[in-house]
């Protein structure tokens, strides 16, 4: 039955879409309020089904009806319950509901929220929401439905992907298409602004909440996602410039940019018709993220829908979108207002080289990742852009992009002089000096990159607690009170800029000083790896839920108090498969990380990698994330723009 | 001149959505290989396993087989991996060319660690056998058939359902030919 009122729901929230699209539009273009209200109310309703049906399917999950085709091919009674939650986006059909869901919230967010908004902006946002909304709606009806039943059903499911049965995929598909839907928001204003054909600091101060919205939980999608790989695909990697992790890296780079572009857009008015395309830019790029999971045009581990025909339809959508929207801004953008002047040395200045560079990066992503397509139009020769490429391109932007992170929150707004904001960064230069030196002297001239890595992660962290430092030290009579008073967005740039640092710190440890070890052991064995002497003490069978594990039990000595190391092999009998559990012992300073392979005769193959400062990665990846979420956390944001009231005009008694 | 740079980004936007679209209909996996119904080519290539035989065109002579293109570097081979396990459990004869290393070991330790499907397994380290058999990437599988004619190709991993829906039941239909 839930299948049904699923399917149900979905149609009427398709209809209701349909609505959402035309009405407001229609109804800001001839200033009728009952036109814009409806819309409002179409937004909230159409939200209200998707919910609906987002709820049958999981529902359709949790109790295992197979009688829904979807559910029969991705779960099974043994899966545990979570799990059999989780698949609920595990696959093609209900990742894009769940697409579709996420949609249809923060259009409702849009309708429920920003009581200050324009009626006439806001009406407009929801008529270009609701045409998203349509065109996705009308992909999951058309083409992927995920309520088609099976009959007869199946006493028992297969299995979701052993791979996916995981606490990192409970979180991370929402996580991404949290930030990737999100940013629709930002195109919708961006687009109803080149509609209404009107760009201000109000403008910036309704759309930086929903930028940092989307931000927030895109960075700690990507970050999770690079973990779940760490500790799942069991090789001990946590970054491999695969297809679908740069779809989701490229939103993110341009979505910084975004979100540092519009704070000039709202306080200084300038980088008007940039921060526009910015928005639109970051929106096609989530819905190329999509696309290429989606379309195969791009072969990746990630690509579990191959489908050119779904492909034509994703590919008609980020046409239509787009496209059109690109065509408006040609032909709106120019007529956009100029900002106001600023010197090239001044905050304005820093941002625009930051947006500069980030755009850059994201370029060189771009191109490292669809290069393989355009090569083999031009000449029918396949090749594949590894690490090489990226090392070579991607780093040497990145850099210096790193080391002037700093320089941004020290500079003052319209004009600044370089050498009074080089004496404001005098401590963090010392801090990052001293810690170069250090390393150096420790490493020698043939360390001189991990040096200079370490001596930028130092610069960061010193920076950002310079931020604080500064404001504190300038009035220190009341510091009680000066701490108490520091904004909250003061206090988000600093974890964010300091979380790259700690970023910085784990890439650096983790390039310079890994070190792994491959062998063969039989129970008893013994080896001295990385400063620690490991043993294979047991070889054991284990029964899990729905799977088999060899398991291997070390004990590792050395660097602290012994303990127990586990690392197993799983194998899942219904899905036929086989996943690697590894050993991971975590710790600040670094990481033993120990898989096992096959059996033979000379023994257990072991594979053993010492990981140092790795940790710090992922750390300060939910660090940045963090400084976002107290930056949206401060009032001023949640308040909105403050409207100028309206000069009241006493009604003059009429004489 | 102003109008022409807030034209640019549509205009570079077509170009792109064009190559998409063709990119999409020349879709790799549906794309048939240069090499189907014709013979594979020569190679005779050295060993993987130290104590193993090479891999030479003779060997795929009598019965049908499928030929594995992998190697160490190669995420999505990861994921194949078990698929090829599970099959070389079932007695599919399976062989495997490690294409385009750059040392010797990681092929080898590749088979280690996480088993060995193959029954020959050469070593492909300049990728030229690769490249005559039209291997545009890894992992890449040909069926070939008792008389060593290319009949299939299969472009990245292999999944339960390629393997139900289109690769078995050809090595079935093979396997029945005389």
């Amino acid at each position: 039955m839930s299948a049904e009122v699923g399917q149900f729901a979905l149609i009427l929230a398709l209809l209701l879409a349909l609505v959402q699209s035309v009405a407001p539009l229609l109804g800001a273009h001839r200033g009728d309020a009952a036109l814009m209200a409806l819309g409002r109310r179409a937004t909230l309703l159409q939200a209200a089904f998707v919910i609906l049906a987002f709820g049958c399917l999981a529902y359709a999950y949790v109790t295992c009806d197979f009688s829904v085709a979807l559910v029969a091919q991705h779960s099974h009674t043994t899966q545990p319950l979570p799990y059999r939650f989780a698949a609920t986006w595990g696959s093609h059909e209900g990742s894009m509901l769940l697409w579709v869901l996420i949609l249809a919230i923060y259009g409702g967010g849009v309708a429920f929220f920003n009581g200050t908004l324009r009626e006439t902006l806001r009406a407009r946002v929801l008529g270009v929401q609701g045409v998203i909304a349509t065109a996705f709606l009308g992909f999951l009806i058309f083409t992927s439905n995920p309520f088609l039943r099976l009959d007869p059903a199946p006493p028992d499911g297969m299995e979701l992907n052993p791979l996916l049965q995981d606490p990192g995929l409970v979180f991370h598909p929402p996580l991404l298409y949290l930030g990737y839907v999100g940013f629709s928001i930002a195109f919708c204003f961006a687009v109803a602004a080149l509609i209404e054909g009107r760009v201000d600091a109000a403008w910036a101060r309704w759309v930086r909440p929903w930028v940092l919205a989307a931000w927030i939980p895109l960075t700690c999608g990507i970050t999770l996602g690079s973990a779940w790989a760490y500790y799942e695909l069991g090789w001990g990697g946590w970054w491999f410039w695969d297809p679908v992790e740069n779809a989701s890296l490229m939103p993110w780079l341009l979505g910084t940019a975004l979100l540092h572009s519009a704070l000039v857009l709202e306080r200084r008015g300038a980088l008007v018709s940039w921060t526009i395309l910015l928005a639109i830019l970051t929106f096609s790029l989530s819905l190329v993220g999509t696309f290429l999971v989606r379309s195969g045009i791009l072969t990746s581990v990630h690509a579990f829908a191959v489908d050119p025909r779904r492909g034509v339809y994703i590919l008609g959508i980020i046409g239509a979108t787009t496209g059109l929207s690109l065509a408006l801004y040609a032909w709106r953008a120019p007529a956009l207002h100029a900002g106001a002047l600023f010197q090239g040395i001044s905050r304005e200045g820093g941002i625009v080289l930051n947006n500069v560079l980030l755009a850059v990066l994201c370029a060189t992503v771009f191109a490292g990742t669809f290069s393989p397509v355009f090569i083999e139009m031009a000449n029918g020769d396949k090749i594949s852009v590894g690490p090489p490429y990226y090392a070579r391109v991607f780093a040497p932007i990145a850099i210096p992009l790193l080391a002037l992170v700093v320089f941004g929150p020290m500079l003052n707004w319209k004009r600044d002089n370089l050498r009074a904001v080089l004496m404001r960064l005098r401590i963090p230069a010392a801090i990052a000096g001293v810690a170069l030196l250090a390393a150096l002297a420790l490493g020698g001239v043939k360390g001189a990159v991990t040096a200079g890595g370490l001596a930028v992660a130092a610069w960061l962290l010193a920076g950002s607690a310079a931020i604080l430092g500064r404001r504190w030290w300038a009035q220190r009579a009341y510091l009680g009170r000066a701490i108490r008073t520091t904004p909250r967005a003061i206090v988000g740039l600093t974890l964010a800029h300091a979380g790259l640092g700690l970023l910085t710190l784990g890439i650096t440890g983790v390039t310079a000083w890994e070190s792994d070890k491959v062998l063969s052991m039989h129970p008893g064995d013994t080896v001295a790896f990385a400063g620690r002497t490991l043993t294979l003490e047991a070889l054991d069978n284990v029964q899990g839920p729905n799977y088999q594990a060899r398991q291997a039990r070390f004990r590792v000595e050395g660097q602290g108090a012994p303990y127990i190391l586990e690392s197993e092999r799983r194998f899942y009998p219904t899905a036929q498969s086989q996943t690697t559990e590894a050993g991971i012992r975590v710790g600040p300073l670094g990481n033993l990380y120990v898989s096992v392979g096959e059996e033979s005769p000379s023994g257990l193959v072991v594979r053993m990698w010492n990981h140092p400062l790795i940790i710090w990665i992922w750390l300060g990846g939910f660090t940045m994330a963090l400084g976002g979420f107290v930056s949206l956390s401060d009032r001023r944001l949640r308040l909105g723009a403050a409207v100028k009231p309206a000069i009241k005009v006493q009604p003059v008694a009429a004489e | 001149m102003k109008r022409i740079l807030f034209l640019a980004p549509i205009v570079g936007f077509v170009v792109l959505i064009g190559v998409f679209f063709a990119g999409l209909h020349r879709d790799p996996t549906l794309l048939p290989s240069m090499m189907i119904g014709k013979p594979v080519p020569q190679f005779d290539l050295p060993p993987v396993r130290p104590d193993g035989p090479g891999f030479a065109t003779a060997d795929l002579k009598g019965e049908p087989a499928l030929v594995n293109f992998y190697a160490s570097w190669c995420v999505a081979c990861r994921v194949e991996h078990p698929m090829l396990m599970r099959l070389r459990a079932e007695g599919v004869p399976i062989h495997g060319v490690d294409w385009k290393e750059n040392e010797t070991g990681p092929g080898y330790q590749w088979l280690e660690m996480r088993g060995d499907p193959y029954i020959h397994v050469g070593d492909d380290r300049s990728g030229r056998t690769g490249i005559d058999m039209g291997v545009s990437a890894v992992p890449e599988t040909f069926v070939v058939d008792k008389r060593g004619v290319v009949r299939y190709r299969h472009v990245g991993a292999i999944t339960p359902e390629d393997w139900d829906r289109k690769i078995g039941p050809l090595m079935k239909k093979l396997q029945a030919e005389s």
